[in-house]
């Protein structure tokens, strides 16, 4: 684990969970600056000292509705440097597509059970604060699993998908290649059919286009 | 057209129960009508009487109230030609518990003046003339059949005949007798009929009211709808907060354990019991999304669908075209008819494709649901469609099955959007 010391603001309103979370990340080292229960605050202590990273709940005080999202997608449009990590109970990709307008500063969308495979979870943390992209695995599988006969991605063979799917999650080639039982050559052979049959050349961060594009549609 | 009239023009009219109800309904108005008559006059009298002192004219608009149980005696009788009564024209009464309200309320009904008003009509002209037709008819009746054994020791003189003996009489029974239990029978039963008639024209609900009764019951049903919405709401939030908050705090601290431990049997089991939560959850979620999904809630019907299409093992292909929210009970009748389609065609259809359509059009939602499996479905083999029919029916929607052998099946739901008629 890189030893990185990230500056944290932790919205969740359960304290249980505040607390379980505040104690996974401080013992990775991290700061977690402050740990607020309702979205208006979260933007208050956010608007006053931009942190690293954001993590929230996406169900929040005080209509327990995705006030968290909304309180996140304020964050992107006034603050886009600030990585984005959201928790959710559910595996739903409308919360996703409504995190996805911008693409500047990392993003990722976890169900809760994820914290709990703390190695993973810290990851994750590290690649959204790098500016990356990380997508719940079930929601990847979900979304993968939707419209396989028609839509860009009935040109995938099963192969490219299931690399897409770990790219998705945020994943680097070797990491896939270890995941899949390749060599790392394979993997690169694989992600450059994806972009070619994708036809993502728009400069960006291919890897994160590939996987947004086919999220957006 | 009602039972007694049915009855008159039957062979067997005169074999039946029919001409001794005419005779129980038109016997039994005398008493009810006299007593109607001596209370409206006894009443009219005190009002007149404390007019001078105000209290009179006040006790005069309580005059419909007198309607209201005049209305309800003679609904009840009624009831004795005609099986299926006579329902109240009367709407339900506001929740309010003051009796004073409550009496207003009643007075100011157009049915209560209606209601007085045949409450006149029969106190003044109707029983009496029952008295008289009845009460004739079956003088006559009873003397026929006593007959011989009064002309045994008398002499007897019915209309032009005298009769003089016991042989003389019973010939007259046998004679007259049927004639005139014939004749009486079928007059007292148009009379009788008649007269219940009048009573369901003026004691019966009009068609205004029907329709107005059919809106109440609506409402009352369309209020335990929203009631079924907003508890299963409520469980969904207490699962939520509650259950799978926990839940998931119990996988964060076994993640904890997981790091601490030593590799060796007490990390191996700590694992297991991390997977086990996880799988806790895993179906807790499923459970609440069954119950109330949240992206219902929070998106709408479409992002809904959307979400059930892509849980579902076929491809489904979804278009949907909704320029706004619907109301809540409607939305998720639409979510439900959706899931439990999509669940059938997996499981039953043998289908390769589904696609589901929903717009709105003459502000009626439409949703069609077509899958390319086998058909043959069988509407009233699905336990959980007739559930949604009925919740349909309640928000006035309906659903629709066809499913011919080979295919394809469509079911389709049709629904008001809008709840504020």
């Amino acid at each position: 684990m890189p030893a990185r010391r990230l500056s944290i603001v932790l919205a969740e309103d359960s304290l249980l969970l505040r607390e379980g979370l505040a104690s996974i990340l401080d013992r990775a080292g991290h700061e977690v600056r402050d740990a607020v229960g309702d979205a208006d605050t979260l933007l208050a202590v956010v608007r006053k000292e931009p942190p690293d990273v954001v993590i929230t709940d996406v169900r929040m005080p005080p209509g327990h509705s995705d006030e968290g999202l909304r309180a996140a997608a304020a964050i992107r449009s006034e603050l886009p440097g600030i990585g984005i990590l959201v928790l959710s109970q559910y595996v739903a990709d409308a919360y996703l597509s409504s995190l996805l307008e911008s693409t500047t500063g990392g993003i990722g969308y976890l169900l809760k059970d994820r914290v709990g495979h703390v190695t993973e979870f810290l990851a994750s943390l590290d690649r959204v604060a790098d500016g990356g992209t990380v997508v719940d695995p079930e929601v990847v599988r979900q979304l993968l699993a939707r419209r396989r006969d028609d839509g860009p991605l009935a040109a995938l063979t099963p192969r490219e998908l299931e690399v897409l799917a770990l790219m998705a999650e945020g994943r680097v080639n070797s990491s896939i290649a270890e995941q899949l039982v390749v060599s790392e050559a394979a993997v690169r052979k694989h992600v450059g059919n994806i972009f070619a049959k994708l036809h993502l050349d728009d400069g960006r961060d291919r890897r994160v286009s590939a996987v947004l594009t086919y999220l957006r549609g | 057209m009602n039972t007694a009239w049915a009855a008159l023009t039957s062979r067997r009219y005169l074999v039946s129960s029919w001409p001794w109800r005419s005779y129980a309904y038109l016997l039994s108005s005398v008493p009810a009508g006299a007593a109607t008559i001596t209370v409206l006059i006894g009443a009219a009298a005190v009002s007149a009487l404390l007019s001078p002192i105000l209290v009179g004219v006040l006790l005069l608009t309580g005059f419909p109230l007198l309607g209201v149980l005049v209305g309800i005696m003679e609904r009840y009788r009624a009831r004795l030609m005609m099986p299926a009564g006579i329902s109240s024209p009367h709407a339900q009464m506001p929740q309010s518990t003051r009796l004073r309200e409550r009496l207003r309320f009643r007075r100011r009904e157009q049915a209560s003046v209606r209601a007085l008003g045949y409450g006149f009509l029969f106190g003044v002209f109707l029983w009496p003339l029952n008295a008289l037709f009845a009460g004739v008819s079956l003088s006559v009746l009873g003397i026929t059949l006593v007959a011989p054994f009064i002309a045994d020791g008398d002499e007897i003189g019915m209309g032009p005949w005298t009769l003089t003996t016991f042989w003389e009489g019973l010939l007259f029974l046998v004679l007259f007798g049927p004639i005139w239990f014939t004749v009486s029978s079928y007059l007292l039963g148009w009379l009788a009929a008649g007269q219940a008639e009048l009573a369901k024209v003026m004691l019966g609900p009009r068609e205004d009211e029907l329709r107005r009764n059919l809106a109440d019951l609506r409402r009352s049903r369309l209020d335990l709808v929203d009631a079924f919405e907003t508890e299963r709401a409520r469980i969904e939030r207490h699962l939520h907060d509650g259950v799978q908050q926990r839940l998931v705090g119990l996988t964060m601290t076994l993640g904890l354990a997981e790091l601490d431990l030593p590799e060796g049997e007490g990390r191996r089991l700590v694992v297991k019991a991390h997977g086990e939560a996880e799988a806790a959850l895993a179906d807790l979620r499923e459970a609440v999304r069954g119950i109330h999904p949240r992206v219902l809630i929070d998106h709408g019907l479409e992002a809904a669908v959307r979400e059930v299409a892509d849980r579902s093992p076929l491809p489904v292909t979804v278009r949907m075209e909704l320029p706004r929210r619907l109301p809540a009970p409607i939305e998720a009748a639409a979510y439900f008819v959706v899931s439990e389609a999509l669940g059938n065609v997996a499981k039953h259809a043998q289908a390769s494709r589904c696609e589901v359509d929903g717009w709105i059009v003459d502000d009626q939602l439409v949703v069609t649901i077509t899958d390319d499996g086998i058909g043959g479905a069988n509407p009233a083999g699905g336990t959980g469609l007739t559930g949604l029919v009925t919740r349909l029916d309640a928000l006035g929607g309906t659903l629709d099955l066809t499913s011919p052998p080979g295919g394809p099946t469509r079911l389709r739901m049709e629904s008001p959007c809008r709840l504020d008629d």
